[in-house]
C-alpha cells in the first residue's frame, strides 16, 4: 500500500469526497429530494440510500484505486 | 409458547461460541498468526457502533421520525470519510504514546493533567451507563417477546426479581467474558486480539439476521419491493411516513442529528476503543473508511421495508419489536430465534466494548491517581502492584455493568430505545471540541477545556437528562412544561425560550456552544505549562513528523530504580523487556526512562505515569523546555527550508534575468564600438582623397588649368559629401538621443511627394534614371514636419535610383490611402533586397553588398546613414517605413505609411512631437 503523504492530490480529492458527501446528506438538497414517488411515498429514503451508495463507491475506487497519471505531481 | 430452553439454549450457547472464538484469537494472537491483522476485521470491530438500538430501535424509529434514522449512520460515513485528516492523527499519537482511553488521549493533550482525565472518566461514565442500560433492556425485552407472543409482554421489572430476569445472567456471563478477555494483559494498549475477533464476529451476526428478516419480510409476506410500496402508499396513515415532514426539527433537526451522529462516533468511548486503542495498522483506516460505511449501507437496507411492513400487518404493536414479531406472525420458529441471536450480538458486542473502555477509563483515570496520592501504597515497596492493578480493572468492569443492571431496572420503560441512544450520543459529543480543537489548534489550553467540558455537561445534563428524569417520573413533569419553579424561562426543552427546536439540537446548540465558548475563550486568555505546550506540540504536528523525538530526560536515576518501578507495577516480565539488561547501578540514558515512561503509562494513563516517572528521578526530571525547542526548531527548520527554496528560486530567476541583461549590453557595446569604427572610416574617405586632391594642387605649379579646374571640383564635391555626412550623423544622433526637434503641423503628403519628384528630377535624369508617379488622391492630409518628410521622401526617391537596374533603371512614386493611412511608395526595378536583408538596410551603415563588375561604381555611394533616419523620422511622426518586393517593377519597395490627419483643423496642433 502506497504511504498517502506522497500523493497531495489524493488528500484534496478525498477532502473534496467529504465535503460532496457533506452537502449531499445536508438540507438543502436534501429538501429537494423530499418529494413524492408515484406510489405516494417519499423518494427522501430512496435518494439518501443511493447518493450513499454512490460516495461509498466513489471512496472505494479513490482509496483502493491504482495510481493514475496525475497522482504524482 | 415457545420452547424456554431452546431460546436459553441458544442464547447461552451463542455467548459460550464467542468465548470460543475470543480463546481462539487469543491464542493465535500468542503464536504471532494474529487473527485481526486485516482490514477487514478492522471494519467489522468497529460496526460495534450498530447496538441493539440499531438493530431494534431504527424500525422503531422509522414509525416516528421517517427518514431521519439513517443520518445516525450518515454521521459516521462523513467520519470515516474523514479518516485521513481526523482519525488517522489519532491513530498515529495514541500508539506513539501509548494512549489507552480517550480520557487518557485528551488528559494527555492537555499536559497530562489528572484532573481533565477524571473529569472524562467520570462524564463517560455518566453519560454511558444508561447506553449499557438499554442494551440490557433491549435482551429483556426481545425475550419477552419472543416467549409470550402473541400474547402482549407484560413486564414490570421493577417488580421482578432480579435472577428472573435474563439480562441479570447475560450480564454476569459478559462480565466474565470481559475480565477474561479484556484485562488479560495490564497493558491496556496492547490489543485484546481474542475481543476484537469476537466483536468482528458479532457484526457478521448481527448483519446477516438483520438481512434474513429483511428478505423475509420483503420477498415472503410481500411479493418483492413493488408490492410493499405500493400498498403502503395505498394506506393513507403511512403516506407520509417517510416526507421530511415527520422528522422533529425539519430542516434544522435533520442537520443538528447529522452533526451529534459524526462528533459521537468519534467520541464516544467504545469507538475510540475499536478505531484508535485496538487498531493494528494505521494503513486499515484506509480501507476501513469505505468498507465500514458499506457495512451501514447494508444493515440499514431493510430498515424501511420492515417498518412498512410492520405498520402495515402489525397494527397496534410496538415499533421496537417489528423484527421479532413480523418473522413470529407467519408462525416461524426458526428465524425469530435468529433475530433474537442477532439482537443479542448486537447488544453483547456493544457492552463488551464499551466496557472495557469504561473501565480502563475508571482505573487508570478515577482509582490510580488516588491510589498513587495516597502514602500507604503510592511508592512504598509493595511488592507486585501488578495483582492490585488487574483487581481494580476487575472490580470495575463488574461495577460498571452492575451499574448499568440498576438503570435498566429502575429507570424501567420511561424511555424508549431511541431516546436513551441519542441522549448518550449528546454526553459523549461533549469530548468533541477538546478532542478535535486540541489535534489541530496548539493554543488550546487545559483550563478551557476543563470549564468547556463542565459547561457543556452541566448544560447536557439540564436539557436532556434531567428531563428524561422526569418524563420516568423521577422528577415532577411541571419541570419540563413550566420550568423549575414555574420559571419558563428555564424550561428545559426550550431553555431562555429558544423553541420549536428539536430536543437533541436544541441541547447541543446550548452544551456544545458553551463547551466550545469556554475552551476558546479560556485559551484565549489563559497560559499554558510548559509540558502542555510540549504535548500540544506533539499533538498537533503528529502527521508532519515521521517519529517523536523522544523525550528530553536531565534527571538522574539508575536502572535498579527503573527496575523496581516497572516490577512494582508491570511485573519483571515486562521490566526485563523493557530494559534489555544492562547493570542495574548504571546510571539510566534518557530514552530508556522515556521509554519507562511509556510502557507505565500503556498500563496506568500517562498521568499517573509522569507521576511515577517523577518518583524516581532525580533533578530536574523532564527539560521540557529542551523538547519544546526541538519541537519548534523542527518546524522552524522545515519552514526555513521552505523559505530558503523560495529565495533560491528567486535568485537563479533573477541570475537568469542578469544575464539576459549583460548579453544585450555586450552586444549594444559592440554596436557602439562598430558604429565609431564605421563613423571613422566613413569620414576619412572624402577626407582623404580632399586630401590628396589639394596636395596635388599644391605641388603641381604647372598643371594645366582644366585639370585643375577638375581637381578642385572633386574637392568641393568631397566637402560636400563630407558635411552631408556630418549632418546626418548629428540627426542620427539627436534621433536617438530623442532630441530631434521636428515641427508637426497639417501638411499635404500629396503636394510633399510633387515637390520630392520635382527636386530629384533633374539628377535623376542626369543619371539616366526614368521616373514615374502615380498619385493616386486628390489630397492626402497628414501631420507631420514638412522639412524631414521631404528630406525623407528625396532620400527614398535618390536611394532608388541607386539600386535601379543598370541599364534602363527607373524609379516608381505611388501614394494611396490604406484605411485610415497614407502609404507612399517608391520602387525600382532593380534587384530587389533579400527577405533577410530587409530589416537589416535600416541599420546603420548598412550597405547592399554592391555588385560585382564595377558598374555601379560611377554612381555616388551612400552613406548608409539615410534609410535609418528616414525610419527614425517617420517613426516620431507615428508612422511606419518598411521593405517589400516591388508590385510593378520588380526590384525592391519601400513604403512609408503615415496616419491621416483628422478632418478638421484641429490637427494642427500636431502630434506633440519634438
Amino acid at each position: 500500500m502506497r504511504e498517502p503523504d506522497k500523493r497531495p492530490r489524493h488528500q484534496e480529492r478525498l477532502l473534496a469526497l467529504l465535503l460532496l458527501a457533506l452537502a449531499l446528506f445536508s438540507p438543502p438538497l436534501v429538501i429537494i429530494a423530499d418529494r413524492s414517488l408515484p406510489s405516494g411515498l417519499s423518494a427522501l429514503p430512496l435518494y439518501l440510500l443511493l447518493v450513499w451508495a454512490l460516495v461509498i463507491g466513489l471512496a472505494a475506487w479513490l482509496l483502493e484505486g491504482t495510481p493514475r497519471e496525475g497522482d504524482k505531481e | 409458547m415457545r420452547n424456554e430452553a431452546v431460546i436459553l439454549g441458544a442464547a447461552f450457547g451463542y455467548l459460550a461460541l464467542l468465548f470460543v472464538i475470543a480463546a481462539w484469537g487469543d491464542r493465535r494472537a500468542s503464536q504471532g498468526r494474529s487473527l485481526i491483522g486485516s482490514p477487514t476485521v478492522y471494519a467489522l470491530s468497529i460496526a460495534v457502533y450498530c447496538t441493539a438500538w440499531t438493530f431494534y430501535g431504527s424500525v422503531g424509529r422509522v414509525t416516528t421520525q421517517g427518514a431521519s434514522f439513517l443520518l445516525i449512520y450518515l454521521g459516521p460515513t462523513l467520519a470515516m470519510l474523514s479518516a485521513p485528516f481526523i482519525l488517522r492523527k489519532m491513530v498515529r499519537i495514541a500508539a506513539d504514546q501509548r494512549l489507552t482511553s480517550i480520557a487518557d488521549f485528551i488528559s494527555a493533550r492537555y499536559g497530562k493533567s489528572r484532573m481533565l482525565g477524571a473529569l472524562v472518566a467520570l462524564i463517560a461514565l455518566v453519560g454511558i451507563t444508561p447506553y449499557i442500560a438499554l442494551q440490557l433492556k433491549a435482551i429483556t425485552l426481545s425475550h419477552a417477546v419472543l416467549v409470550s407472543y402473541p400474547n402482549p409482554i407484560e413486564l414490570q421489572l421493577a417488580e421482578e426479581r432480579f435472577w428472573v430476569d435474563k439480562s441479570f445472567w447475560v450480564a454476569l456471563v459478559l462480565a466474565v467474558f470481559i475480565i477474561l478477555f479484556g484485562t488479560r494483559h495490564l497493558d491496556a494498549s496492547e490489543r485484546h486480539e481474542g475481543m476484537v475477533a469476537a466483536i468482528a464476529f458479532e457484526s457478521l451476526v448481527k448483519l446477516v439476521a438483520f438481512l434474513a428478516v429483511g428478505v423475509f419480510t420483503v420477498f415472503m409476506l410481500f411479493n418483492g419491493l413493488g408490492d410493499l410500496f405500493a400498498q403502503a402508499g395505498d394506506d393513507p396513515r403511512l403516506r407520509q411516513a417517510l416526507d421530511l415532514s415527520a422528522v422533529e426539527g425539519g430542516a434544522l433537526g435533520w442537520s443538528g442529528l447529522l452533526l451529534l451522529a459524526f462528533l459521537a462516533f468519534l467520541t464516544l468511548p467504545r469507538q475510540f476503543q475499536v478505531l484508535v486503542v485496538e487498531n493494528v495498522d494505521e494503513r486499515h483506516l484506509t480501507r476501513a473508511s469505505w468498507l465500514f460505511p458499506l457495512y451501514l449501507l447494508a444493515i440499514n437496507l431493510f430498515v424501511i421495508p420492515i417498518a412498512l411492513a410492520g405498520m402495515l400487518l402489525m397494527e397496534g404493536g410496538d415499533p421496537d419489536s417489528f423484527v421479532l414479531t413480523l418473522p413470529l406472525s407467519a408462525g416461524l420458529e426458526g428465524l425469530p430465534l435468529l433475530v433474537f441471536i442477532g439482537g443479542l450480538s448486537a447488544a453483547t458486542g456493544m457492552v463488551i466494548v464499551e466496557t472495557i473502555a469504561l473501565s480502563t477509563m475508571v482505573s487508570n483515570q478515577l482509582v490510580m491517581p488516588l491510589l498513587l496520592r495516597s502514602p500507604r501504597l503510592g511508592l512504598e515497596s509493595r511488592g507486585e502492584l501488578r495483582g492490585w492493578l488487574l483487581g481494580i480493572r476487575r472490580v470495575a468492569i463488574v461495577l460498571i455493568l452492575l451499574l448499568g443492571y440498576l438503570y435498566h431496572a429502575l429507570l424501567g420503560d420511561a424511555y424508549s430505545l431511541v431516546t436513551i441512544g441519542l441522549v448518550s450520543f449528546a454526553a459523549a459529543a461533549q469530548f468533541a471540541p477538546a478532542l478535535l480543537l486540541g489535534l489541530y489548534w496548539r493554543g488550546a489550553n487545559r483550563r478551557g477545556a476543563i470549564i468547556g467540558l463542565l459547561l457543556g455537561f452541566v448544560a447536557w445534563a439540564y436539557t436532556l437528562l434531567l428531563p428524561g428524569f422526569a418524563q420516568s417520573g423521577w422528577l415532577p413533569s411541571s419541570f419540563i412544561d413550566q420550568g423549575p419553579w414555574g420559571l419558563a424561562w428555564l424550561r428545559p426543552y426550550a431553555l431562555l425560550g429558544l423553541e420549536g427546536w428539536d430536543i437533541y439540537t436544541h441541547s447541543l446548540f446550548w452544551s456544545l456552544g458553551l463547551n466550545l465558548a469556554a475552551l476558546v475563550g479560556f485559551s484565549l486568555f489563559g497560559r499554558q505549562s510548559r509540558l502542555e505546550q510540549t504535548q500540544a506540540a506533539l499533538f498537533t504536528g503528529a502527521l508532519r513528523r515521521d517519529a517523536m523525538p523522544a523525550s528530553l530526560w536531565q534527571g538522574q536515576t539508575s536502572r535498579g530504580e527503573l527496575r523496581d518501578l516497572l516490577t512494582r507495577y508491570l511485573g519483571a516480565k515486562v521490566a526485563t523487556r523493557v530494559l534489555e539488561g544492562g547493570r542495574d547501578d548504571q546510571p539510566a540514558p534518557p530514552a530508556l526512562i522515556a521509554r519507562t515512561e511509556r510502557a507505565l503509562a500503556g498500563a496506568l494513563g500517562s498521568a499517573s505515569a509522569r507521576v511515577l516517572i517523577n518518583s524516581v528521578v532525580r533533578g530536574e526530571a523532564l527539560d521540557l523546555e529542551a523538547v519544546l525547542r526541538i519541537l519548534d526548531t523542527t518546524s522552524q527548520t522545515l519552514e526555513y527550508n521552505r523559505r530558503l527554496k523560495q529565495k533560491s528560486e528567486e535568485l537563479a530567476r533573477i541570475g537568469e534575468e542578469l544575464r539576459a541583461a549583460n548579453e544585450r549590453l555586450r552586444e549594444l557595446d559592440r554596436l557602439k564600438d562598430e558604429f565609431v569604427a564605421m563613423v571613422s572610416h566613413e569620414l576619412r574617405t572624402p577626407l582623404t582623397s580632399i586630401r590628396a586632391f589639394a596636395e596635388i594642387l599644391r605641388d603641381g605649379k604647372d598643371l594645366p588649368d582644366a585639370k585643375r579646374e577638375q581637381f578642385l571640383e572633386v574637392v568641393v564635391q568631397e566637402s560636400q559629401r563630407l558635411s552631408r555626412l556630418i549632418e546626418e550623423i548629428l540627426d542620427l544622433a539627436r534621433l536617438e538621443s530623442g532630441r530631434l526637434t521636428l515641427n508637426p503641423q497639417r501638411l499635404d503628403l500629396a503636394v510633399l511627394a510633387r515637390h520630392g519628384l520635382a527636386a530629384v528630377e533633374r539628377l535623376q535624369a542626369e543619371r539616366g534614371v526614368t521616373l514615374e508617379s502615380a498619385i493616386e488622391v486628390e489630397e492626402a492630409w497628414v501631420v507631420g514636419d514638412p522639412d524631414r518628410l521631404a528630406q525623407v521622401i528625396i532620400n527614398l526617391l535618390d536611394n532608388a535610383g541607386k539600386f535601379a537596374d543598370d541599364d534602363r533603371p527607373r524609379v516608381r512614386l505611388t501614394l494611396s490611402r490604406h484605411k485610415a493611412h497614407y502609404r507612399l511608395a517608391v520602387e525600382d526595378n532593380g534587384p530587389g533586397i533579400a527577405e533577410d536583408e530587409r530589416e537589416r538596410v535600416f541599420e546603420k551603415f548598412h550597405q547592399i553588398k554592391q555588385q560585382q563588375g564595377g558598374k555601379r561604381r560611377h554612381r555616388p555611394k551612400g552613406s548608409g546613414l539615410g534609410l535609418p533616419i528616414s525610419r527614425g523620422i517617420v517613426a516620431h511622426l507615428g508612422g511606419r517605413l518598411w521593405v517589400e518586393p516591388a508590385p510593378t517593377l520588380g526590384g525592391a519597395s519601400l513604403i512609408m505609411e503615415l496616419p491621416a490627419a483628422p478632418e478638421s483643423g484641429e490637427g494642427e496642433e500636431g502630434t506633440g512631437e519634438g
